[in-house]
Order: structure tokens, then sequence, then C-alpha cells
């Protein structure tokens, strides 16, 4: 009765728990206990929401271990902290603090521009963002047990998480209905390990959750994307931008779970102040974005 | 369970009420999705699955779910998986909204972080009442709860190698610190489902 740890179904399995739910972008203790008290299933502890990092420029990287802690004592739900793609030692330090999930997160400042982490080695559990079927199945080959869309993070512009979602439940759909012996071709054109492939194509989902990320401001965005069949959101920028941040998190929370009843999504959107301003995603600059960072 | 297709509904305010869904499917019964007080009518029974016990009391709370959870309770089985046995509980050490169905007291994050979430296998003697074979059930626990203590009339049915509690029951209601909906053994399914069938 050998009890085991860190196994990949441990993994996945708190990603599991968090479906249908809601994780938060929260920079002080105060705003993650405001999200618990939303109904968050976890929180994301930073020092700056994207939107601030993309005003504040420079180089993001991992927030202050004193800050995470801090959120850590602050709340009883799970606390997920971001490191910069390729850090492996940033991940090391977010996995000594105890972090329940760590980001490995094109939202800072990338410290690697070809590899990401090994995620196998390490006993906390990964997710990492993706724009289609390929980079999703690369980075579950590293070891993430969670996928998030990369979306457009801080724009507050949904169209990207939308783009994303699309390609990946797309070329999902495409992989089910081809005929075996083009499977191979299917993954060397898509980049992506043959068994993974051969995995995802006999589920008919991704190995692994799959949540929407990246401009999600409203809880109509949240429920759009969970009737697009992701299977909950991350709000970033969204919820602490906004004019009334404690009631737009509970409004959002409310729609991802009720997300197919229009009478529920009508009543929750109903006098939620400001949302955050936003940025259109056509507006910004191609060197600004950061869907494109990871590969 | 011959005779009439039994009807159980899961909990699908917030979690893997998905995986609930599928197994019980695959045992042959109508399952469906509950977010409402009005979807409680006509059903034979409640799973409450994994998920974050802190959520389920917000939305339950919000939607005016907790009255008509425990009017069911009064009535029909539940079971609660790890966040779902929390809910099921009198108490957690903490204000959250309970039902306090359930004689157990549980400690929340029992075993502490994620980094601390494990497998294990359970002797479970009580799942012989749904399988020739006596074979330990493989138990995943993540963030698991632990049940504390129980009370008069609670039947531990699983203890951990250290004698911590991981499972009880209690008449009709039945609480799992882990997560059998999340592996392939639909034993305790089967069990819940005879509890369901068989009303104490």
């Amino acid at each position: 009765m050998e009890q085991q740890v860190a196994t990949f179904t441990v993994k996945k399995g708190l990603a599991q728990m968090l479906k249908g739910g809601v994780i938060m972008d929260v920079v002080t203790p105060e705003h993650a206990r405001i999200a618990e008290d939303a109904g968050a299933v976890a929180v994301m502890a930073l020092e700056r929401v994207p939107a601030d990092i993309r005003a504040y420029g420079g180089v993001a990287r991992m927030s202050d271990p004193e800050l995470i802690l801090k959120i850590m004592d602050a709340v009883t739900i799970p606390v997920m902290a971001k490191c910069r793609i390729g850090h492996f030692v940033e991940a090391q330090i977010l996995e000594a603090i105890g972090v329940d999930y760590i980001d490995e997160s094109e939202v800072l400042t990338p410290a690697d521009e070809q590899h990401h982490i090994n995620k196998h080695l390490f006993k906390v559990p990964f997710v990492c963002g993706a724009r289609n079927l390929g980079e999703a199945l690369r980075r579950i080959g590293e070891g993430a047990a969670m996928i998030r869309t990369k979306g457009e993070a801080g724009t507050g512009d949904v169209v990207e998480a939308v783009r994303h979602a699309r390609a990946v439940l797309g070329e999902i759909r495409r992989l089910q209905n081809m005929p075996e012996e083009e499977v191979m071709a299917f993954a060397k054109e898509i980049g992506a390990p043959y068994e993974l492939v051969m995995e995802t194509r006999s589920l008919g989902r991704l190995p692994v959750v799959n949540f929407a990320a990246g401009g999600i401001a409203t809880p109509a965005d949240a429920a759009l994307m969970m009737q697009l069949g992701m299977d909950g959101v991350f709000v970033g920028s969204g919820i602490f931008k906004s004019g009334n941040p404690a009631k737009r998190a509970a409004a959002i929370v409310k729609a991802v779970t009720h997300y197919n009843d229009p009478y529920i999504l009508a009543e929750v959107s109903r006098n939620l102040g400001e949302p955050m301003v936003g940025r259109q995603i056509s507006s910004i600059p191609e060197a600004e974005l950061i869907a494109g960072r990871g590969w | 369970m011959v005779g009439k297709l039994l009807r159980i509904g899961v909990l699908a305010l917030q979690g893997d009420f998905a995986e609930h869904i599928a197994m019980l499917r695959q045992l042959g019964v109508e399952a469906v999705e509950v977010r409402l007080a009005e979807q409680l009518a006509s059903l034979d029974g409640l799973i409450m699955p994994g998920g974050e016990s802190t959520t389920f009391g917000k939305l339950a709370t919000d939607f005016g779910l907790i009255e008509p959870l425990r009017e069911f309770g009064r009535q029909k089985p539940i079971w609660g998986t790890c966040a779902g046995a929390i809910f099921l509980s009198k108490d957690a050490h903490r204000p959250q909204p309970l039902l306090g169905l359930m004689d157990i007291t549980v400690e929340r994050n029992a075993f502490g972080r994620q980094v601390a979430s494990f497998e294990v296998d359970l002797d479970v003697p009580a799942l012989k009442a749904v399988s020739d074979e006596d074979l330990p059930f493989h138990a995943i626990f993540i963030r698991a709860p632990l049940i504390e203590s129980v009370g008069e009339g609670v039947e531990v049915l699983a203890r951990l190698e250290d004698g911590r509690i991981v499972a009880a029951q209690q008449g009709r209601l039945l609480a799992t610190s882990f997560h059998p909906e999340l592996t392939g053994d639909p034993r305790f399914h089967q069990y819940f489902l005879r509890l369901v069938d068989n009303p104490t």
C-alpha cells in the first residue's frame, strides 16, 4: 500500500477538479480573498496583471516569492504562479515554496527562445498556453498537465482566445474524421508527438483539461468560451481592472456554471459597472503581441 | 438493478461532474446535470463531485440550492466525493456554506498542497457487497480532505494505513475523500447505486 505522489494522474487530476470554474489573476492577498469569496476555483498570484505588464514594459519575471506566499496564506483554494518560458529555475523556486500549479507563461518575457521547461522533472503540475493543437500536444509531451488558450492577455479583447479555441477544437474534429493512415502525416504537419495525436483522436478531446484564457472580460465572454467547448476560464486583467471587481468576479463565476442559460446570463450581466477599458488587438503593433511567444 | 431505470443527478455547479456522469452511463443508469433546485425533482439519488467546496457553497447559496439539497438528502441518497464530501459534512473548521447533512467533521487540504497529492490502494471491505473479488480499491487523493471524526451512526468504510478515515457512510449518505470517478473502477458507483435501489 505504498503511496505514490506526483503521478501524472494527480497532476492532471487537480485540473479536472477546476473544470467549470474561474481562475482569477490577483496581485494582493486582499484581491485573493475577494476572488475566493466570489467563488473562484483558484487564483494566479502575480505582481502585475497582464494589462499592467503591457503598460509597464521592460522584462517581466516571476513574482516575488514573498508576495506569492502571502497570497497562499490568505486563501484555501489552489494558488498558481507564473514562470518565464524555459526558465526552469524560476519553476524550481515556485515548486519549493509550494504553489499548486505553475503557469509557464508567454505573458512574462521568455527566458529561452527555443526550449520550454522539461515539466516531467517536477512534482508540481504545469499549465501552458497554446494557439493550436500542435502547440498543445508539444506542451503535453513536455509534461504539461493542463492547457489553456493563449488568447492575447491584458487586452480585454476575446478575439484571439476564440481563434485559439476554434483552432484546437477544429483540428481535433479534423483528426477524428481522417482515415488512420493519414494520422502520421497529420502529426508531422502539426509538429506533435504521434502517440499523443492518436490518444487525442480516440478521446475526441485533449488528453488534459483545456481552459480559455487571454482577453476574457465579461460574463458573456466567459460563457462564449464555455459554449465553444472549453473546460473553464482564466480571467486576468478583466476583473481587477474593472469598476467593481467583487461583483464582476461573482458574475463571471455564475456565467461559467450557467453558460447555457441565456436568462441567467442576462441577469448576472446587469449593472456590473465599467468593464476594463481594453485594447483592440488589431490596433496593437505586431511586435507588442505576446501570443507568438513560445514554440 | 432490474426494473425501473434509475435516474441519478450529478451536482454540476463546478468540478469533475462529467467524469461521474460518464461512469454512471457506463453502468447503464440515467445521469443528469443539476444546477438548479427544480432539477432535483424526479431524481433517485445525487452525487456531488470533486471541485472546490467554497465555489459549491457560494453558487448553491446564490441560486437557492442549500435548502432544497438538504430536503433532498433527508429523503434520498447523496454521495459526496472530495469537495462534495466537505459540502455534505456538518463541520469543516471554517466559515463556509455546508449542507450539514452528514455527522462528520472534515479537515480541508489535510495532506497539504498539491505536491502532496497521492494515489494509494485501500482496503474497502464494504465493496464486497457489489463484487465477489476482494481486490483493494485504487484511490486518488487530490488536495484531499480527511474525515477527522464521525458521529454516532456513521460507519467508517475505509482508512489509510495510519488509521485516518477517508470513507464513511451514514444510512443513505456516503462520503469519500478520494475520487472513484477518476479510476476505471466502478465499484464505489455500484455501491452507491445499491443504496439508491435499496433505501435503508
